[in-house]
């Protein structure tokens, strides 16, 4: 120790921080940019329902979103109050969803289609009649494997 | 830290630092990397031309039917019951294993039958959904835990095949009506 001491000049003293906000602007952005928001701009409000016995989604690329709820409050003048089904950027009808579904499994690869899951993301206030046309829409485009989008949380 | 010399007049970059962890901390934070949870389900296929093979050969006794109508009530085997009971009638059913005449025979040939209305609220169908599930998984859990002496999720990915095999998880739905009317 007293070795090298003895080297060390006196006037070294402190190590420069100078470049620790770099750094950490580094991560800042690296962070700022990875991190995707959301992927899509909801026109609806979907508060999902609690649930315990959830699991959860497995492969995240092979997942498409359903999203079912009342439009937000800026768009209730225009398309009023009653639950929407929302498929990507824009309000759909039910009969839009094996449209969806298929171009959906286009942009797959062929031997991912049986693993695709459909997620069913839908306010917990809807009424089960929309949420059965969707699913009998699904049935109809072979989108078998669903999920029911839940919280976790005790009733 | 900062140097001590006096001569050179410097900006003092040390707090730049904690700025920019404050920022970062305020990132991490606030975005949710969003974790999907759900309840995962098989929807049956459609119907083609062998509609006829169904229900015949089950027996009345060997299935659960629950029906929720568009108060968010509910029906199971013809009496009206709370959610809260719900689970433990599952159970019940499930695992009667022949002694209760009017339950089922055995877990393998139980099946639950839902039906809802379509009036009937999304939260009420997950929630009913839910203690469905949570039967099923008590009831595996109890398996696994007599059988290999742990819990189910701790299980090999045999063990768990085999475990599901005694009590497959056999939740119909039928189509809904329309009896309380939409929305």
């Amino acid at each position: 120790m007293s070795k090298f001491r003895k080297k060390g000049k006196k006037e070294m003293g402190a190590i420069s921080t100078a470049s620790l906000p770099d750094i950490v602007f580094m991560l800042l952005f690296f962070f700022m940019v990875t991190t995707v928001m959301r992927e899509t701009t909801l026109f609806v409000d979907v508060l999902t329902p609690k649930a315990t016995e959830i699991k959860k989604m497995e492969k995240k690329s092979l997942v498409s979103y359903i999203y079912i709820g009342e439009p937000i409050k800026r768009l209730q003048a225009s398309y009023g109050t009653s639950p929407r089904i929302q498929l990507n950027d824009a309000f759909a009808s039910v009969e839009e969803i094996q449209e969806f579904i298929a171009t959906e499994r286009e942009a797959r690869d062929e031997k991912e289609i049986p693993y695709m899951t459909t997620s069913i993301k839908a306010d917990e206030t809807v009424k089960m009649g929309i949420i059965t046309d969707v699913k009998q829409e699904l049935r109809k485009a072979n989108a078998l494997k669903i999920n029911y989008s839940t919280r976790k949380g005790d009733y | 830290m900062a140097s001590k010399r006096r001569g050179l007049p410097e900006i003092n970059a040390g707090s730049m630092a904690d700025i920019a962890f404050l920022l970062l901390i305020f990132f991490l934070v606030t975005t949710t990397m969003d974790v999907d949870t759900g309840i995962a389900r098989k929807l049956p296929p459609m119907p083609e031309e062998e509609q006829q093979e169904d229900d015949s050969q089950i027996h009345a006794k060997n299935i659960y039917v629950v029906l929720i109508n568009a108060r968010n009530q509910l029906l199971v085997e013809g009496e009206l019951m709370d959610i809260s009971q719900l689970r433990s009638g599952a159970k019940k059913f499930i695992n009667n294993n022949g002694i209760d005449p009017n339950l089922s025979e055995n877990p393998e040939k139980a099946i639950i039958s839902l039906q809802n209305d379509r009036g009937t609220e999304y939260m009420t169908y997950i929630r009913v959904q839910n203690e469905l599930a949570a039967a099923y998984n008590e009831l595996r859990d109890d398996a696994a835990l007599t059988k290999f002496g742990q819990r189910y999720s701790m299980l090999s990915k045999t063990q768990q095949k085999e475990i599901r095999k005694m009590y497959p998880q056999k939740i119909s739905e039928a189509e809904p009506k329309n009896i309380g009317g939409d929305s």
